[in-house]
């Protein structure tokens, strides 16, 4: 809503400075968003008129333009309009101004070798409009003020407010001026309230249909005979500019004033070409007609349209129709004054796409008592500058409006806002801004103005109060410093705890959007049902991911193309298995990609492999706290993984769920995403499959228990077939004894010469210890004994001579 | 006797050359061995008639220490040029780099929002939790923002049925709707979380990142509202003083509301948090409306309280100086590892926010 400080003193007597009003209204709630100098930066455009205009030399679409300036010498303009003919008027800006629109100031410049002082404007590069066809036309009226400037001089700025959607009595002059003098700031002028004096009826007959969800319920109009629609006063004109509007003709002018001033949104038909009558009605499916925009559109069933017996005129509160137009010769104008359900304007307009002021006003809630009002200014000023005959008002309604009363009871003031406001200072404020008032007994009885839609309880009153007093006002309380509940649950805990741990462990962490590129999650979406978005912001982001793999993938290859080689990465986060609310997983996803220790005169360089990230995945599940003696892992996971290069981890043998997939990404995929790095391995955690573990760092911990006896170490050297784990081997041992047994390691794995093809060699050693005694040799011979005959009775291995 | 004397000056001659230690260990044998020179003067002793005896034996001992003591620093003496030469040989270029190591780091993002659930935790703040797929109608239509609500203008949304019933939250509010119908008032709670509008271009990201703020018993007035978001400033920014002001808005979902704005002022092209003329809008809050509490069963005569909501990367940009929110989530590398922490650095009440 864009506003001028002299526009409000028509409606507010003060004697306060323009920076005391941007501070004020901000207080109330209206919220300054921009303040504009207008004039300042315009004065220096001028009236002008090509004299004779010539073809450019060296281009064939520009010309060269004599115009005058009111000067004694025409200035030389280079001028690519197609309208820029001899004898028009325009308007001139010299160099040294700066055009509004792009900020560029003008200097005088060669243009294809010609020097041109200054250029012709059009309309949108002075921000009067979007128009950016041709430079601007004005009337011959202009005649008379070649040389003068365009923009009249004006000292109020030009203010921008951002209205809330709860405010359409604010998208008028007049709601402003009332909230800003019940806050203090100066006395709301009484509304002069003018009356068409008229003994003639209004001829046109008017219906609102009685249908179901009727979009309009009060259609107001006026006859006004023989009227000269011109161009505006000057006054009215200046009026229009001073807000950045740009003036039409007399009649458009007079109705857009009377909505500024108002929030009166008011329709002036072309009388003569209405058919027999209007009819207020609900469109059928299929009917078309094309509207002030130029554009056609098709209407579905049910939308609130003011029709002829014809067909559609126009789509009620929102837009009119080519059909019904007032141009500059019309004689008798039809005046539309009426109220539109809120919810029937934002359905019609939001199925057909429309956005205009009149449904801005309509969608939020128009005054529905100021109907007469409306037609009563905007008809007498018709007739002050158009001249004609003004018909007596008629109404057609189908329902009465109904005051809203609302019981108010003073002391939840204090109750919600923390501080008191006097009895008396409560009624000032409401009194002011519109609000009757009965006293009941323990409550008082409002009766709320009728431009207030937004007002419908108790807690409204509250709002208006502490808003109008002063939000300053409201007292610090500090925060008590006092826990009763824990901050984090469980689980939170737990996605804390992963997170910074996967970051300890070398990887940067990453978030990147929770949607992806459905090309690109296809590839990791396994068997899960993709989830398209309907309306995605581009074909690149078009469904939920049901990986983080996809968008990793995608940043990883960026940072590749940018020469980074060696990359970790990782996001934790969610992903998706359906569209329902709750159908996401928390996962914890971690990238790497090529070598570790490159380049490194130390240590020697190797690509990054499967056995990393399974360490990484490991690592961080013992650091939560699993034991890992309990992992179980094998080798089934999801496609996207190399199949003989990843493992699926279970925190126990028979657990349900799987706990975590690592592995190298599948060679097909790396090759048709084009990665160009020598390997890539990644990791998944699945948050809310893991069971939360038992013991908390709450708990009391096992007793420490140490044998200080001495402890030997065996080597065992098995052989066994090639598809047999290393875990079974671990297994078996583990299984022997397990008070004696404490550390098994695997510290060689050899296939080749001296075994057989089908086969494999792994070394294993074993601590054993005693809590109770030192072993001695016989003691440790017949563990030496039950390990060998364990291992091969398991898992077929033959103990290495 | 003189015999020794002898032998002791020969050896006091060969122990000045310069000897290895095997060749004093070959003195020492020839000396003190079985057979050795020394020892075998011990033999003699009780050859010795008796009046000599005692001479004897004391000279004896006092050559045998004599000697044993030379041999000692001799031998002393020729490990500590060993390990001389040992270091003079074992020197290296302490500048060749060290082993290589990586480092990783948390996203400005997952810091803020330990920062916040820090500071939220010291005033008994719990954190909840919501899906990232709401119903149209814990986005929306509970938090009094029914169907043809202007408001719903204000968020572009992202469906994911025709119908418009399953949509990615644009808020963090409805994780208010999900707590007051999962438990019994009070409450008071923070949602730190992932939300979407459909809306992107410098300034907007179609995913950021916001939390909501929930505080609702018997008493709770707009006082405690604006004390608890005073402290947070406060401790956020790390200053002990901060301008703030609180300027009527509208939300459908609280009444009365408010946005908040704190003075800044700009000094060599960096945003200075705290003083200065200028004011920031930082976030929206206000007394959550009686019809959302109605919606989830709580009685609004009873309990009341109010609610907050802010931009989390907004809250990362204006506090770590960071001028584009597109970055937070362009994962490019150079960037993460400059505006990331790290991971040991967790925010705490009693070690601070930051270092």
């Amino acid at each position: 809503m864009k506003i001028t400080f002299d526009w409000l003193k028509d409606h507010l007597k003060t004697n306060l400075k323009e920076k005391n009003l941007l501070e004020q209204l901000t207080n109330v709630g209206l919220e300054v968003e921009g303040v504009q100098n207008l004039s300042s930066d315009k004065e220096l455009f001028k009236v002008a008129k090509i004299i004779k205009t010539i073809k450019h030399p060296n281009a064939d679409r520009l010309k060269v333009c004599d115009v005058d300036v009111g000067e004694k010498e025409f200035k030389k303009v280079v001028c690519g309009a197609a309208n820029a003919v001899e004898g028009l008027i325009t308007v001139y800006a010299p160099p040294g101004s700066i055009v509004p629109k792009n900020k560029t100031k003008l200097v005088v410049a060669k243009i294809r070798g010609v020097t041109s002082y200054g250029m012709l404007c059009s309309e949108s590069e002075l921000n009067l409009s979007d128009e950016s066809d041709g430079i601007i036309e004005l009337s011959s009226e202009y005649k008379k003020i070649i040389g003068k400037n365009y923009f009249s001089k004006s000292k109020s700025n030009l203010i921008d407010l951002s209205i809330t959607p709860n405010r359409p009595d604010c998208l008028g002059i007049r709601g402003i001026a009332r909230d800003l003098a019940a806050s203090g700031f100066g006395k709301l002028i009484d509304f002069k309230k003018k009356k068409i004096k008229s003994n003639n009826i209004q001829p046109l007959k008017v219906k609102i249909k009685k249908e179901k969800n009727q979009g309009c319920s009060i259609f107001g109009s006026c006859l006004i005979t023989d009227v000269k629609n011109t161009e505006s006063p000057q006054w009215l004109k200046n009026k229009l500019i001073s807000i950045g509007q740009k003036p039409i003709s007399a009649i458009v002018d007079i109705t857009n004033y009377v909505m500024f001033d108002l929030n009166r949104p008011l329709h002036a038909y072309d009388a003569d070409k209405i058919e027999k009558g209007i009819i207020v009605r609900n469109s059928k499916s299929g009917e078309k007609f094309t509207a002030l925009d130029n554009k056609d559109y098709k209407l579905e069933d049910g939308m609130c349209v003011i029709s002829d017996h014809k067909g559609v005129l126009g789509l009620g509160g929102i837009i009119g129709g080519t059909r019904s137009g007032t141009e500059l010769d019309t004689k008798n104008i039809l005046l539309e004054s009426a109220y539109f359900k809120p919810g029937s304007i934002r359905t019609t307009a939001k199925k057909l796409n429309l956005d205009t002021d009149a449904k801005f006003r309509f969608e939020r809630g128009i005054d529905p008592l100021s109907i007469e009002d409306g037609l009563n200014n905007a008809a007498i000023l018709i007739k002050e500058i158009c001249g004609g005959k003004i018909s007596k008002i008629d109404i057609q309604k189908i329902e009465t409006h109904k005051t809203k009363i609302i019981k108010f009871d003073i002391n939840l003031v204090e109750k919600i806002v923390g501080f008191k406001i006097s009895t008396k200072e409560i009624f000032k404020i409401l009194e002011n801004l519109g609000f009757k008032f009965k006293k009941k007994k323990n409550f008082f009885e409002l009766t709320v103005p009728s431009w207030r839609p937004d007002i419908t309880q108790e807690i409204d009153i509250v709002e208006e109060l502490v808003r109008i007093s002063g939000y300053d006002k409201i007292r610090i309380i500090d925060p008590i410093k006092e826990r009763k509940k824990s901050t984090l649950n469980k689980s939170q805990k737990l996605f804390h705890f992963l997170q910074r741990s996967i970051a300890s462990k070398g990887y940067l962490e990453a978030i990147t959007w929770s949607f992806t590129d459905s090309n690109y999650n296809n590839y990791f979406r396994d068997t899960k049902k993709e989830i398209k978005i309907v309306n995605p912001i581009s074909k690149e982001l078009d469904v939920l991911r049901n990986s983080i793999f996809s968008n990793l993938i995608i940043y990883m290859n960026k940072n590749l193309d940018r020469g980074f080689k060696d990359l970790s990465i990782y996001e934790i986060g969610p992903i998706f298995s359906g569209s329902k609310p709750g159908e996401q997983n928390t996962v914890v996803c971690g990238l790497s990609s090529g070598k570790k220790s490159r380049l490194s005169w130390i240590e020697k360089e190797r690509n990054v492999d499967v056995f990393d990230v399974k360490k990484d995945v490991v690592q961080t599940l013992i650091e939560v706290g699993y034991k890992s003696e309990e992992f179980f892992i094998d080798n089934k996971t999801p496609n996207y993984y190399h199949p003989g290069k990843s493992g699926r981890l279970f925190l126990k043998k028979n657990a349900d769920l799987v706990a975590a997939y690592f592995g190298e990404i599948h060679p097909n995929i790396t090759k048709k995403i084009d990665m160009k790095t020598e390997s890539l391995v990644g990791f998944e955690i699945f948050l809310d499959n893991l069971k939360l573990p038992a013991k908390t760092l709450n708990d009391q911990k096992n007793k420490f228990n140490v044998s200080d006896y001495q402890k030997s170490e065996r080597d065992f050297a098995f052989v066994i077939n090639k598809d047999v784990n290393a875990q079974d081997l671990i297994n078996a041992i583990a299984s022997v004894n397990q008070n004696l047994i404490s550390n098994i390691r695997v510290f060689d794995v050899y296939e080749g010469d001296n075994i057989p093809k089908s086969q494999k060699s792994i070394a294993i050693s074993v601590t054993i210890q005693s809590t109770e005694k030192t072993l001695n040799d016989n003691d440790l011979e017949n563990i030496n004994k039950l390990i060998i005959e364990t291992v091969e009775n398991k898992t077929g291995a033959k103990i290495r001579s | 006797m003189s015999d020794l004397k002898k032998i002791k000056d020969e050896i006091l001659l060969k122990l000045k050359s310069k000897l290895k230690l095997s060749e004093v260990n070959q003195i020492k044998s020839d000396l003190f061995g079985k057979n050795g020179l020394v020892s075998s003067q011990f033999k003699k002793i009780g050859t010795i008639a008796e009046t000599e005896r005692k001479k004897f034996a004391s000279e004896l001992n006092v050559i045998k220490d004599e000697l044993q003591d030379l041999i000692n620093l001799k031998i002393q003496e020729i490990e500590n040029e060993e390990i001389r030469e040992k270091l003079q040989k074992e020197k290296i270029d302490i500048t060749l780099p060290e082993r290589p190591f990586v480092r990783g780091k948390i996203h400005p993002v997952s810091q803020t929002i330990d920062e916040i659930s820090s500071i939220f935790s010291e005033i008994g703040f719990s954190v909840e939790e919501g899906p990232d797929v709401e119903s149209e109608y814990n986005n929306f239509t509970a938090l009094n923002t029914p169907e043809n609500h202007p408001a719903r203008d204000m968020h572009d949304t992202f469906y994911l049925d025709e119908k418009k019933e399953k949509l990615l939250r644009t808020h963090t509010s409805p994780v208010q709707i999900r707590t007051m119908l999962k438990d019994k008032p009070p409450f008071k709670i923070i949602a730190p979380g992932r939300t979407y509008r459909s809306d992107s271009d410098q300034t907007h990201a179609p995913m950021f990142h916001q939390v909501e703020g929930l505080h609702i018993d018997k008493d709770i007035n707009m006082g405690h509202l604006k004390g608890c978001l005073n402290y947070f400033i406060k401790e956020f920014f790390e200053l002990d003083k901060i301008k703030m002001r609180f300027r009527p808005s509208h939300f459908p979902f609280t009444e009365p509301s408010a946005e908040v704005d704190i003075g800044y002022e700009m000094k060599d092209g960096k945003i200075v948090i705290g003083e200065g003329n200028q004011w920031l809008e930082i976030l929206g809050c206000g007394m959550v409306h009686p019809n959302v509490l109605r919606n989830v069963k709580v009685d609004p005569v009873k309990f009341q309280g109010y609610a907050f909501g802010m931009g989390i990367d907004r809250l990362a940009m204006l506090k770590y100086g960071i001028n584009d929110l597109r970055a937070f989530f362009d994962c490019d590398y150079r960037w993460l590892n400059h505006f990331g922490f790290d991971p040991l650095d967790v925010p705490t009440n009693y070690r601070g926010l930051s270092r």
